[in-house]
């Protein structure tokens, strides 16, 4: 048979890996000046481009897209094109798949700085850049599918399906998430409502997790680790248990982020089951990475790919049983909201996607310049660094995560809340969040060495865009004579294998759905819940603006604890107007669901101009601009007819009237101020906000009253 | 409580043995071809890492690792 002369695509992978290396320093650096905010409110600079709120989301978005994901690009065009003998499909798409990535990254750089968010973590981007993802997502999977179509190896690698899983899912999440209302070219409106935009939005946020975090790095560990280790991986039968059971049974685990919330009990149930035996996969994966090494563990203390490969495997083990352990309701109790879950998901993103990510740079970046290392050294000192930081990030997140929950929940002998005000619980973890801060200085300047040795490497070497290669074409007509079923009828049939993919992992998400979409009695309606009113909504809208759902949630869980400290638990009916769902993740400031009425009008207007007069040594920053910008009237009525349209009662031809109501409700509040000897004018953002505060749980209050 | 939730959809008893089914059926054809698989189609499968033109006897200690 005739061998065809071809070449490796270098450069791409080349293009890739600098945007990993610059936005992974980006990302980290935005890390830590969120972390240092944490502990002193002077680092949100009193600047609205720049408060935690707005630089949470940046973080995670960097992290996440930034860093992992052109991480997980060089990854797969590196090894896709080796395992299948062929050059990508397209170099035009490979172009087009990396500036169209790096623009959509420019783009969140922008805008989530500029507030312009959908306040849905880790998706948090409007709705033209949520249509550009998805554009350059296909433009990545078409080249991908094409390559594999036009290969020469007629048999997929393990790690392949792992990259076809990926595409596959996170198409279908991104897509169905990201549905919404557009009322302005900046601003849209989900179009899902309470509960149901919360379900999901887990069932996205849990499997973005799985499939841009987890499984395309599996793939890259199924290539990359017996590569540096010079011997094939343990078991490739556990390999082919590990991809399907993982990719079947991960999607099912998503309301695993909203035990003891309004979410109905079955769905809760149904996450924690899945997320239990998610354990069996994970650690299956664990072990064959590990098991890898047998009889080569010698060279782990000589080789520092491999060293940074066992540990991030390690990380990656670890994390997969801590997820199941948390996700059991009795220790979510305990753990959720808290920095608990910080330092989990820091395991996972430190630990195994950073340490691979470093694992593979080290190792590919020698051989695509054909040179050596420019010091191991260095390598090794970044391998200890970024091992301190992991160790001196997760500890003391874990140490602030029981200390805080148990301070929460702590009730003194005439059964009284210990610590009823929630600044003190809050005071109390600040030395810790320091040591935190320092754990991820030290994790970032392992990376700036790092990135001085790569560079070093570059230099010193000479890079070869294209990589001679040869092989035999494929036989067309191909039947395959023995083996199992698997590999005659999957293995080298890539369409048939994607649509398979696709049908494990719809399974779980429909099954998920379905029930809590088409039937009523899910989500039990409450007469009393009115939608919100024109200035409530501006002040709602403000308060996604400014990421306030990153640090306060709005949503009591039925504990006695809670319902001391915050009043009636929340109530899936509350939230049927809620486009989107604002029950937030994390307890960095007290919940504030039943924050309506508790304070007086002037007390929030105080404690949004300067925290720490109102509430002394409160971490919150300062928002002086709420008061100096007003509210855009114009934009009432495209809000009204988009929240109708969604299904919110706004009677027809109630977007004219609108802003007369606004504007009677507002002049309400400024008077309250006045009395106090507060002037304001009417539409400044600070009232619609407050509007908003103190309508929160007013409903449900409201449905107390009529019943007695 | 998932029974009652579900008890207004037609038929809606199919539904847990339906997924019974996918599940059983699923896991039942992985273990079923991995326990027959060829072992020589499993060999060649491991070693598709190594093949092309990358040295396999290549360590990264060749390249100062």
């Amino acid at each position: 048979m005739e061998i065809e002369k071809f070449s490796y695509d270098n450069k791409i992978v080349k293009a890739f890996i600098i945007a990993t290396v610059v936005f992974g320093l980006v990302g980290m650096l935005v890390g830590l000046t969120a972390a240092l905010q944490l502990v002193y409110p002077i680092f949100n600079f009193e600047l609205q481009y720049t408060t935690f709120g707005r630089i949470r989301p940046l973080h995670t978005n960097a992290i996440i897209f930034a860093f992992v994901g052109n991480a997980m690009f060089a990854g797969v065009y590196y090894s896709l094109q080796r395992l299948l003998k062929a050059r990508m499909l397209s170099d035009a798409l490979s172009w087009i798949h990396f500036w169209g990535w790096q623009l959509i990254i420019l783009a969140a750089a922008i805008t989530l700085p500029l507030g312009l968010t959908s306040s849905k973590e880790y998706a948090e981007l409007e709705w033209p850049i949520d249509i550009a993802i998805a554009i350059i997502w296909v433009v990545f999977g078409w080249n991908m599918i094409g390559t594999i179509i036009k290969r020469r190896e007629r048999y997929l690698y393990v790690a392949i399906w792992f990259y076809i899983a990926t595409f596959v899912t996170v198409a279908v999440l991104h897509i169905v998430n990201s549905f919404a209302i557009p009322v302005t070219f900046f601003k849209s409106y989900s179009w899902y409502a309470g509960v149901q935009d919360a379900l999901v939005q887990w069932w996205y946020g849990h499997n973005a997790v799985a499939f841009f975090l987890t499984t395309p790095f599996l793939g890259l560990m199924y290539y990359f680790l017996p590569k540096a280790a010079n011997r094939p991986v343990f078991s490739y039968k556990l390999s082919i248990i590990h991809f399907w059971s993982l990719i079947f049974l991960y999607i099912w685990a998503g309301p695993h982020h909203l035990l003891y919330t309004s979410l109905p009990d079955w769905a809760q149930s149904l996450g924690v089951v899945f997320s239990i035996m998610l354990i069996a996969p994970s650690w299956g994966g664990m072990l064959n990475g590990l098991m890898t090494l047998r009889g080569a563990w010698d060279r782990v203390r000589e080789d520092v790919v491999l060293k940074f490969m066992v540990v991030a495997i390690t990380a990656y083990g670890m994390a997969t049983l801590e997820g199941p352990l948390l996700s059991l309701k009795n220790v979510n109790a305990i753990a959720h909201f808290t920095d608990w879950i910080v330092a989990h998901v820091h395991v996972g993103g430190l630990g195994w996607n950073g340490f691979m990510i470093f694992a593979m740079l080290y190792w590919v970046v020698p051989r695509m310049w054909s040179t050596k290392l420019y010091s191991p050294k260095l390598a090794n000192l970044h391998f200890w660094l970024g091992t301190l930081g992991i160790i001196f990030y997760a500890l003391p997140m874990y140490v602030s995560g029981v200390v805080q929950s148990l301070m929460w929940k702590e009730f003194n002998p005439e059964g009284f809340l210990v610590y009823k005000n929630f600044l003190e619980t809050t005071v109390q973890i600040l030395p810790l969040h320091m040591l935190r801060a320092t754990g991820g200085a030290l994790y970032l300047t392992g990376a700036i060495i790092m990135t001085y040795n790569l560079i070093k490497t570059a230099y010193a070497g000479s890079f070869v865009s294209d990589e001679n290669a040869e092989a035999a074409p494929l036989v067309k007509n191909y039947v395959a004579k023995s083996g199992g079923w698997h590999y005659r009828v999957l293995e080298h049939k890539p369409i048939l294998f994607t649509v398979l993919t696709l049908i494990a992992i719809l399974i779980g998400g429909i099954i998920e759905m379905v029930p809590t979409f088409l039937i009523k009695s899910n989500v039990p309606t409450l007469v009393s819940v009115k939608p919100y009113t024109p200035l409530e909504l501006h002040g709602r809208d403000i308060y996604i603006r400014e990421g306030c759902v990153n640090c306060h949630t709005q949503m009591v869980r039925p504990f006695r604890s809670e319902t001391e400290r915050y009043g009636e638990y929340s109530k899936a009916g509350e939230f049927v107007y809620d486009h989107p769902f604002l029950w937030g993740s994390k307890r960095t400031g007290p919940d504030l669901h039943c924050i309506g009425g508790k304070y007086p009008n002037t007390w929030h207007y105080n404690h949004m101009l300067i925290p720490d007069a109102v509430s002394t040594g409160s971490i919150m920053p300062a928002y002086p601009w709420l008061f100096e910008q007003s509210i855009d009237k114009n934009l009432t009525a495209g809000k009204i007819n988009a929240l109708r349209t969604l299904g919110v009662p706004y009677e027809e031809g109630y977007q004219d009237k609108a802003n007369s109501d606004l504007e009677r409700q507002s002049s309400e509040i400024t008077a309250t101020l006045k009395a106090d000897g507060i002037e304001v004018a009417d539409d400044a953002e600070i009232v619609a906000l407050i509007a908003y505060l103190q309508r929160l749980g007013r409903d449900i209050k409201g449905e107390a009253t009529a019943k007695e | 409580m998932y029974k009652n939730v579900l008890q207004n959809i037609e038929n809606i008893a199919i539904w847990p043995m339906v997924s019974f089914v996918i599940f059983f059926v699923f896991f039942i054809c992985l273990l079923l071809w991995v326990f027959s698989v060829d072992k020589k189609h499993i060999e060649k499968m491991e070693n598709l890492p190594f093949e092309g033109n990358d040295l396999k006897n290549e360590t990264n200690l060749n390249i100062g690792l």
